[in-house]
């Protein structure tokens, strides 16, 4: 049994003689008699760290790692320079907590200050928080923080993906917040007609969040909406990818109020689903209600320029109920590796992963086409799209499985949702390619 | 110190990617980003060195003591992190099909087996995030039970003073009214007080039991019945699990529903704020209500469901994975009789931590405490000046991480310590002459420790400014 107390028992029991104690667990003689465990936990004995390594080990063999990946919807596959894995390995950044004693903490405030610059210079907002946990309930809390006594009303596009509509709508339900759902086109694209005329008929609209690139891959018309929503005195937020946000215009340009999003894309692992990374980052004036942890720059009684938590009057730790949100504990880690990530990509190699994944997407809808498929995306994408076919999606599924690639993802019968990054080669989308051809011919026989 | 933006220069950069194999895409101009966003501008190199001098200026568990009550800041074990390394899980998208996860899924069924067993509960979620997330989650699965009877008019959540602060703004989010409860003097709740705030309009009570004086409430099964009794459910807040853990459980105790803090609790790094994860746990008959899916074996084969009338989802996957594996390798590491050793080796070190103390500073709660006491400068600061955070900057002088301080609230210049398990006693002892040296110094020399550290790469930071006028971003200069 391994086990990390550095006490031996004799060192133990000299403890036990300070405190004026038999044994350790006399101090436990103040619990109830019957809610202390009679019998030892029904949990195995503990293992050495050579028998723990070797179980979780047999448990990653029976997880397939698909060598080709072409699945995404809400979490990519994105190559991790090797420089980003090793700064968040440190044991400073890694073991530390939330930075409350800032003059021994200025290495966490400060990464944190430069992750929320770098946040604020991809979005083209003025101030971002620290992190949230993912991009879904960062979304969730970026609606809400929109509400206030006058405007209650959440609007959320159809082409938002659906994971993050969910928790959404988890939140509001729980708040008794209320929820409308903007339709979509044929096209896979907000129905903007629609999205005017609900806002036109409503004073309470609070807010309205459009994905860009949406669930579907397409390209929205932010500017158009963002003209509806202002002039119907809503507040305009954007969920985006943060890797398009290197070639595609930002929320700042198009104007919108906040920019949220999942910061996976930024050198975090898929992971089997976390941990993530929520960005929120807003306009000035939607400073102080903004939810989480936020570090400001100050100096010391020497002028020394120096980082503190700061703002923290919206916090539960101070506000308690009125609080703008309960965060506590974020995803710091994940912000610091989102980091590393874009400075050693800079503006330059981020554009770079931005026009690869897009390139290896097109190339790859062109593939799938001529192998028999029909591209119903609707238009204009990014590095996702969608396809239908006669072949049922589940018997594509799992033809690319048997040949190690992943494929894109079901969405029902007929549909399914593929996605590229710059990881895909050529080769790859000739072999699934080759896959789809196979089937959608033998299916016609 | 520079900050990134300030390092390298124009034209500094690495190559980690091949050329592009397809044929570029051009986006039609009005989608095209026209200001390119202003990025650092450095080669690996430069940021190897960076982060190497920002470490310099970090402390985590590994640096040394790191005392911070109610953060259980318990050493993370290496094991975890290798295998949280693994590809067999780092690579895994969370939208496989089932067939091919079937190692995540034992994952979370195994843990969630040894956590229901550790918490006398029946079902667990991972999908929260951190214990705040948990606290909301949970609080979501009461508001569903009264919801799916029809009972409208509960509307209010029992806290008592003593509370972390997520646990009202949890409640509010929910959109319930907050009712606090004095605690006695012997740091429980008054069950007069209880007695009274309990009614019709009850939907629960959030309880963080040992609470944060350390103290487990000697009427803890009173408690949870007079709730029940007025019909409301019990919440177990379970940020202090670690002091009981193998020893009592929250299920035993008469809670229905509860999170836990892997990254406290179950030893995972706490990543200068997170990630964490909070899994929720409850009994049966709040199951339905769990939200994301849950993993059921079939025939030796797991596959995911949904409840039937699940309050929705908290996070878009199933959870904080590789979160979860770290503190599945520590729960196989200490098993059935190292999780106990864990809780009462916190418990003795709490202890001899108090004992130490005792002489030098106010101990406001007399008696054993659980795995953290909270000591008080009220008299230090009344006779010599100097506060809870004048000591608290003192320790960073010593080479240790400060308690909490100012928390709870109900105790005057609070010092809330919790050395956990793996503290040695040569450390604690250590800490205790450092801290009686600060407090010998008070007497001696106010004005020193008033300003306080000396020793750290800065002084005390002018937090108003900060607030009043606040620099949240570097702004990147144009180049002339």
């Amino acid at each position: 049994m391994g086990d990390f107390i550095v006490n031996t028992a004799r060192e133990q029991k000299e403890m036990c003689q300070a405190i004026g104690v038999e044994t350790p667990s006399d101090l436990f003689n103040g619990l109830p008699e019957d809610v202390r465990l009679t019998a030892p936990l029904n949990i195995p004995e503990g293992k050495s760290e050579a028998e723990v390594l070797s179980l979780i080990e047999d448990m990653a063999d029976q997880n397939k790692v698909f060598r080709t990946c072409f699945r995404g919807a809400g979490a990519y596959r994105h190559y991790i320079p090797a420089i980003v894995k090793n700064v968040t390995a440190k044991d400073e950044f890694k073991t530390a907590y939330t930075p409350y004693q800032p003059e021994m903490s200025q290495g966490i405030l400060q990464s944190i200050f430069e992750y929320q610059t770098m946040i604020c210079e991809m979005t083209g907002m003025d101030v971002s928080n620290a992190s949230l946990y993912d991009g879904a309930s960062a979304a969730a809390e970026a609606v809400m923080m929109c509400r206030d006594r006058k405007r209650k009303t959440i609007y959320v596009s159809e082409t938002v993906n659906p994971r993050m509509r969910e928790v959404i709508m988890t939140y509001a339900t729980a708040a008794g917040a209320k929820v409308e759902t903007v339709p979509a086109c044929s096209d896979n694209t907000t129905d903007l007609e629609k999205l005017e005329s609900l806002l036109a008929e409503d004073k309470e609209a609070a807010c309205f969040l459009l994905q860009e690139p949406n669930y579907f891959g397409r390209l929205e018309e932010p500017q158009i909406a963002e003209k509806i929503v202002h002039e119907a005195g809503a507040k305009f937020i954007m969920a985006c990818d943060p890797i398009s946000l290197a070639v595609l215009k930002s929320p700042g340009e198009y104007g919108a109020d906040a920019a949220v999003g999942e910061g996976q894309p930024l050198g975090l692992p898929l992971g089997a689903g976390g941990p993530y990374l929520g960005f929120l980052a807003a306009k000035q004036d939607m400073m102080r209600k903004l939810p989480g942890r936020i570090v400001g720059e100050t100096t010391d009684h020497d002028g020394n320029r120096a980082y503190v938590l700061t703002l923290q009057a919206r916090e539960q730790h101070i506000r308690r109920e009125k609080a703008s949100s309960n965060v506590c504990s974020n995803e710091a880690l994940c912000a610091l590796t989102a980091s590393v990530y874009m400075a050693a990509m800079g503006a330059d190699g981020m554009a770079q992963v931005a026009q690869m994944s897009a390139s290896a997407a097109h190339a790859l809808r062109d593939a799938l086409v001529e192998a028999g498929m029909e591209d119903v995306t609707g238009g204009e994408f990014f590095n996702e799209f969608i396809t239908a076919s006669k072949v049922p999606a589940e018997k594509i599924e799992q033809a690319c499985m048997e040949k190690g690639i992943l494929s894109g993802l079901p969405l029902d019968e007929n549909r399914m949702l593929w996605c590229a990054t710059e990881v895909n080669t050529p080769e790859e989308v000739a072999k699934v390619a080759a896959i789809v051809k196979e089937l959608a011919e033998g299916g016609a026989q | 110190m520079k900050l990134i933006f300030e390092r390298g220069g124009e034209g500094h950069r690495s190559d980690f990617l091949p050329k592009n194999a397809f044929p570029e895409v051009q986006f039609e101009e009005r989608f095209q980003r026209t200001e390119k966003p202003a990025l650092p501008e450095v080669n690996e190199v430069e940021i190897a060195q960076h982060y190497t001098q920002l470490a310099k200026q970090a402390f985590g568990v590994s640096n040394g003591m790191y005392p911070l009550g109610s953060c259980t800041m318990k050493y993370n074990p290496k094991v975890n992190e290798e295998a949280a390394s693994l590809k067999g899980f780092t690579e895994i998208h969370p939208l496989q099909p089932a067939e091919t996860m079937q190692g995540v899924a034992a994952m979370y069924a195994t843990l969630e087996k040894y956590l229901l067993e550790i918490t006398g509960m029946d079902h667990v979620t991972f999908q929260p995030a951190a214990g705040a997330h948990g606290e909301f989650t949970g609080l979501q699965l009461i508001q569903a039970y009264h919801r799916a009877r029809g009972d409208e008019k509960r509307t209010k959540i029992i806290v008592p003073d003593s509370a972390h602060g997520t646990n009202p703004a949890s409640a509010a989010m929910c959109g319930y009214q907050v009712v606090n409860v004095p605690s006695n003097e012997k740091g429980g709740i008054d069950l007069a007080l209880l007695k009274e705030a309990v009614g019709e309009d009850t939907a629960g009570l959030m309880l963080t039991n040992p609470n944060t004086l350390g103290i487990f409430d000697e009427n803890i099964e009173e408690i949870t019945s007079i709730v029940h009794e007025a019909g409301g459910l019990c919440y177990y807040d379970g940020a202090n699990l670690n002091a009981v853990m193998g020893i009592a459980r929250p299920g035993d105790m008469g809670f229905d529903v509860m999170h836990m803090n892997l990254h406290k609790t179950f030893s995972t790094p706490h990543g200068g704020g997170g990630p964490g994860s909070g899994p929720v746990a409850c009994k049966e008959f709040l199951q339905e209500f769990l939200p994301g899916r849950q993993v059921v074996c079939e025939e030796g084969k797991f596959r995911f469901a949904r409840q039937p009338k699940t309050i929705g989802s908290v996070t878009a996957f199933d959870g904080n994975a590789l979160v979860v594996l770290r503190a599945l390798a520590y729960v196989l590491t200490l098993g059935r009789e190292g999780i106990p050793q864990a809780a009462e080796n916190a418990v003795l070190n709490a202890n001899y931590m108090r004992v130490g103390l005792k002489d030098v500073m106010d101990v406001p709660y007399e008696g054993p405490c659980m795995h953290e006491f909270v000591a008080s400068a009220k008299t230090i600061k009344k006779e010599t000046g100097v506060a809870a955070l004048d000591i608290a900057k003192g320790m960073i002088d010593c080479e240790m991480h400060p308690p909490t301080i100012y928390f709870p609230l109900i105790v005057d210049e609070a010092m809330m310590f919790e050395p956990t398990e793996t503290e040695s006693k040569e450390s604690i002892d250590r800490a205790v002459e450092a801290i009686k040296g600060i407090c010998a110094k008070a007497y001696k020399d106010p004005e020193e420790l008033h300003h306080a550290p000396h020793h750290a790469p800065i002084g005390r930071p002018d937090e108003v400014t900060a607030a009043r006028h606040p620099v949240v971003r570097y702004e990147v200069k144009e180049e002339e």
